[in-house]
């Protein structure tokens, strides 16, 4: 069994490849070289592993690639994969979300997009379709861009019920569907935007990214645009959890995909001063849903570390035990093979990692 | 006939040609718009899902940017040559 970890950067994807139990990597690429990757996937429901990958050429512009052999050879339809309907009168920025759905449906992927929208593939990545639902939505002309821009980051499917279905979106916020995708409900109770008049507003708040508990599918995380949040009611209502971490900014929140409890984030000073708490490279794991934080830094860069980690640039791998990886802005990579207990470094001096996905393959 | 030249980077989406004939005249966006059914995932890098060209992609056409002598409605004759260049942009 080999462990495959994509990493996306802002000027190409890169694999690295471990067949001796995550111990040392061997890295192919730049695939798609000059070409800026925000979301890649590795969809292990198929019998044959299929790789997806969204980049976006600063000249020539978004698209969606799939790989059915591991990323030695890439296919990308004659038609754009992901494009907005003539009558929306909008285009594509660029595909910040590939997220394959529940292994009741095997053929459908979910991808989110800037402007913030989400699409829906039947086919296993090859075409999407725009869901109307969310794009007529009466929030949807309140929803605001923030410095990355205006877009669905985050797409989470419930693991047992296909009907249920999560996004996020930076501004927007959270909003949920109980009916397959038909209809959507913000769900921000209990998430402060203080960067609004009213700082509990419905929706419109900036939350980063959401991970869903791996015991319990109705408990989710969220990093917000400061604040860590936990709810325990599929996303209606939220509560803090920040208390314990050296702040409450930051982007990424990664779930433990086996072992419920579990998640790690990687805290930024503030809004205002984006560096690593202290200037030290940290990862924070809770086992507890967030009740206690305690910081991971063996085998991680000792010194003043100034890098941030953006919202998709950490991960989890479905290894046992769980494999934890992050990339950096400055383009490094590291790894654990024991849930972050220890590191190792898996790349250096690629360009900005933008995301990060591992799976055993 | 109307010739396109081609910039090294959409090539390899024209078959590996740097120029690809058209028989399409009258005005750019009619150009491009034949173009696009023998090479859509070439046209897709040009221009996006609402037709329109690319922010960072300049197309001459006899030498002189479209952007400055009407856009995609800017007047191709029989003859004429119209070159896709990147602009300068990227980091």
């Amino acid at each position: 069994m080999a462990t495959l970890l994509a990493i996306g950067t802002a000027k190409g994807l890169f694999l690295a490849t471990s067949t001796d139990g995550r111990r040392s990597w061997e890295i192919t690429g730049p695939h798609f070289p000059m070409t800026g990757v925000y979301a890649v996937a590795v969809d292990t429901r198929r019998s044959t592993p299929r790789l997806l990958a969204g980049m976006t050429s600063s000249h020539f512009g978004p698209s969606v690639a799939t790989s059915d052999d591991l990323g030695a050879s890439w296919d990308e339809p004659d038609e754009a994969p992901v494009a907005f309907p003539a009558d929306t009168g909008v285009s594509l920025g660029r595909v910040w979300q590939l997220m394959p759905a529940g292994p009741d449906e095997p053929d459908v992927i979910w991808a989110g997009t800037e402007p913030s929208a989400l699409f829906k593939s039947t086919d296993g990545g090859r075409s999407f379709e725009l869901v109307r639902s969310l794009w007529d939505h009466p929030h949807r002309p309140q929803w605001e861009a923030g410095f990355g821009g205006q877009a669905v980051h985050t797409v989470l499917p419930h693991p047992r019920d296909p009907a249920r279905l999560l996004v996020a979106m930076s501004t927007g916020g959270v909003y949920r569907s109980e009916d397959a995708g038909a209809s959507w409900a913000p769900g921000n109770t209990g998430i402060r935007a203080y960067f609004m008049p009213d700082e509990w507003p419905e929706f419109g708040q900036c939350v980063h990214k959401v991970a869903r508990d791996a015991g319990n599918p109705e408990r989710l995380y969220a990093q917000n645009h400061h604040g860590v949040y936990r709810s325990d009611d599929d996303g209606r209502t939220w509560s803090s959890i920040a208390d314990g971490l050296p702040s409450d900014f930051g982007f990424p929140m990664v779930a433990h995909p086996g072992r419920g409890g579990v998640v790690w984030t990687f805290p930024l000073v503030a809004d205002g001063e984006r560096f690593p708490t202290d200037h030290r490279c940290r990862v924070f794991r809770s086992a507890d849903a967030g009740g206690k934080w305690e910081p991971l830094s063996v085998g991680l860069p000792e010194g003043p570390f100034y890098p941030a980690v953006l919202r998709d640039a950490m991960c989890a791998d479905d290894a046992t035990p769980g494999g934890v990886y992050f990339g950096t802005r400055s383009g490094s990579v590291f790894a654990s093979r024991d849930e972050g207990d220890s590191w190792s470094t898996v790349a250096a001096h690629l360009p900005d990692v933008l995301c990060v996905r591992a799976a055993e393959v | 006939m109307v010739t396109v030249l081609l910039p090294g980077p959409l090539r390899g989406e024209a078959g590996g040609a740097s120029r690809l004939n058209v028989t399409a005249a009258g005005t750019l966006r009619a150009v491009l718009d034949e173009m696009a059914v023998a090479h859509p995932r070439l046209a897709r890098r040009i221009r996006d899902e609402r037709g329109e060209l690319r922010r960072y992609v300049n197309v001459f056409v006899d030498g002189e940017d479209c952007r400055h002598s009407g856009g995609l409605a800017t007047p191709v004759k029989d003859g004429a040559e119209v070159q896709v260049l990147p602009s300068v942009a990227g980091g």
